[in-house]
């Protein structure tokens, strides 16, 4: 059973590795786009999963992950089912601000077919926060992918003075208040 | 019988669902048999006890105002006491088996029930001007458009909620020279069953009847509602039902005992993303739907957000088992049980008349939610 765990793997330099978790493979790729499309100054890799784990054989090939994005989609309730049960593949200490939530089709509130109290409930438990974000929106992809960028830049460490724990307990506080 | 090709499943012990390309549904629905009925004894009660692990979610009555923001889900709340016997079947029995469409309405302002006489008349008038300018579409010999509005009692959940409005058309024609008949074409009303929330926050003058049903032609439905939104001040926005609140409808309704033995719990899921629309419908046996919820509910007269999820993933994965196909990743469209049926674009029929008021109840908090 292969577990992400986030540092058994040295880092390259000036890059960062970002891992998309979801069940819709279209939208992830068109957010992994979007990723790709934005400034930066450091070289990017984007994985896309289903569902973990990843599979055994190619992890010798693979880069040391940056962040794990799990991406649920308000309007399918298997997406969800998807991503608690990835989420059991994951090592704990990648928790330390590395994971993060992303929502997806929050424009809708017609057609969500989870409640929002799952949502929080695995804010609350796994410590980490949690985007809303409509991906069929061509604006809200660009800003979800700027967001996105900023969060990879810190885990991968190439921001000065703030690690991934800080900035992930600073976007905590900030939702709670 | 195996399903289609495009959806690459094969159902081997005889269930029979049947899927029909271009949204529409074949005519008679048959219930899964065989398999269904061993829902409750295969053990599915052990799947139910892996799920729901977590706590409970607290029922209160402050949960109810949550229920506007996104996706959370209404109150299991129980009946309040002493409405049933108020519901006089005979009176309310021509409310059955007719698609009512579903509207939220804003609370009216210097809305009188006294008055109910003089607002049949003034819309009677209103509506005989805008035929006069052509905006109506009615065609043939006819003497008139006859508006009666009265007053409907027995559908409300406490002495606080207003009595619900009814308001009917009916075409006057002559058939025969001496006789004039009166055919009824369209008929809505306003009501408002347990509406606590909204009444408590409005001010003087403003009476609270937010729920509004029609059934009739769309182009009755606009004149009636400009006419009122003319007159009280009031918003009419169409009520739509999402998929999480379906689930919660199938899980109470078929909680619900019914006398004789009626037709089966039917669920229509709408698949996304595929090149052709593909629609679902899933029929499950009444008795052995009761009995997987009867296994699945622990207290009676409250039911939480878990205990709906349970049971939904039940049925879900036994479709998954048979047909390889997830319907958790699908969109819920229509929920039909015993008691009524609902679809997601705000559509309603009712089907028994004692469990009339427990479903306007369920509505009211949804029209509640929409406008606020």
């Amino acid at each position: 059973m292969a577990v992400a765990r986030p540092f058994d793997k040295l880092p390259a330099l000036n890059s960062a590795a970002l891992l998309l978790v979801g069940a819709d493979g279209s939208a992830q790729q068109r957010l992994a786009e979007a990723v790709l499309r934005e400034r930066k100054e450091f070289e990017i890799s984007i994985h896309l999963a289903t569902s973990l784990p990843l599979p055994a054989e190619r992890d010798h090939l693979r880069p040391r992950i940056d962040l794990i994005v799990f991406i649920i989609d308000i309007k399918s309730k298997y997406s969800l089912k998807n991503v608690e049960a990835s989420l059991a593949y994951v090592d704990a200490s990648f928790f330390l601000g590395k994971v993060c939530f992303l929502v997806t089709g929050v424009g809708r509130v017609n057609n969500c077919s989870i409640e929002m109290n799952a949502i929080w409930k695995l804010r609350d438990v796994y410590c980490s926060p949690v985007l809303l974000c409509e991906l069929e929106v061509e604006r809200i992809q660009a800003t979800t992918a700027q967001r996105l960028l900023r969060m990879l830049q810190i885990c991968a460490g190439h921001v000065p003075g703030v690690s991934a724990l800080t900035f992930g307990s600073l976007m905590r506080s900030s939702a709670d208040d | 019988m195996a399903a289609g090709a495009v959806l690459g499943a094969a159902g081997t012990d005889g269930t029979r669902v049947q899927t029909a390309p271009g949204g529409e549904r074949p005519g008679a629905m048959e219930p899964a048999e065989g398999a269904a009925r061993t829902l409750p004894s295969t053990g599915r009660v052990s799947v139910a006890g892996r799920i729901s692990g977590a706590g409970r979610l607290s029922r209160g009555p402050h949960l109810r105002k949550l229920s506007g923001r996104l996706g959370v889900s209404p109150s299991g709340r129980a009946l309040p006491p002493g409405s049933q016997e108020n519901a006089d079947p005979q009176k309310i029995a021509f409310l059955l088996r007719k698609q009512w469409t579903l509207y939220s309405v804003t609370p009216l302002y210097k809305f009188s029930s006294a008055h109910l006489k003089d607002y049949g008349r003034q819309l009677g008038a209103f509506i005989a001007a805008e035929k006069q300018k052509g905006l109506a579409v009615e065609v043939g010999v006819e003497l008139g458009i006859k508006v009666a509005v009265s007053s409907l009692p027995g559908l409300k959940g406490s002495d606080q909620d207003h009595a619900a409005v009814l308001v009917q058309l009916s075409l006057k024609s002559s058939a025969s020279q001496k006789k004039t008949e009166e055919k009824l074409i369209w008929s809505g009303w306003f009501c408002c069953v347990a509406g606590d929330d909204l009444s408590l926050n409005v001010l003087e003058d403003f009476t609270c009847l937010p729920l509004f049903l029609a059934n009739g032609a769309e182009s009755y439905t606009s004149l009636v509602g400009s006419w009122f939104q003319k007159t009280f001040d009031c918003c009419f926005r169409r009520l739509v039902i999402s998929p999480l609140i379906l689930t919660w409808m199938a899980a109470l309704w078929t909680g619900y005992k019914v006398d004789k033995t009626s037709s089966a719990v039917e669920l229509v899921f709408s698949v996304p993303c595929l090149p052709q629309p593909l629609d679902i419908s899933y029929a499950i046996h009444t008795e052995d739907a009761k009995a997987l919820w009867d296994t699945v509910q622990k207290t009676p007269g409250e039911i939480t957000q878990e205990e709906v999820d349970v049971f939904m993933d039940c049925l879900y994965s036994h479709f998954h088992r048979h047909f390889k196909i997830h319907l958790s990743a699908t969109k819920l469209v229509k929920v039909s049980t015993g008691i009524a049926s609902a679809r997601c674009d705000g559509i309603i029929k009712f089907l028994q008349s004692q469990y009339i008021i427990r479903v306007l109840m369920l509505l009211t908090e949804l029209a509640v939610a929409q406008i606020q």
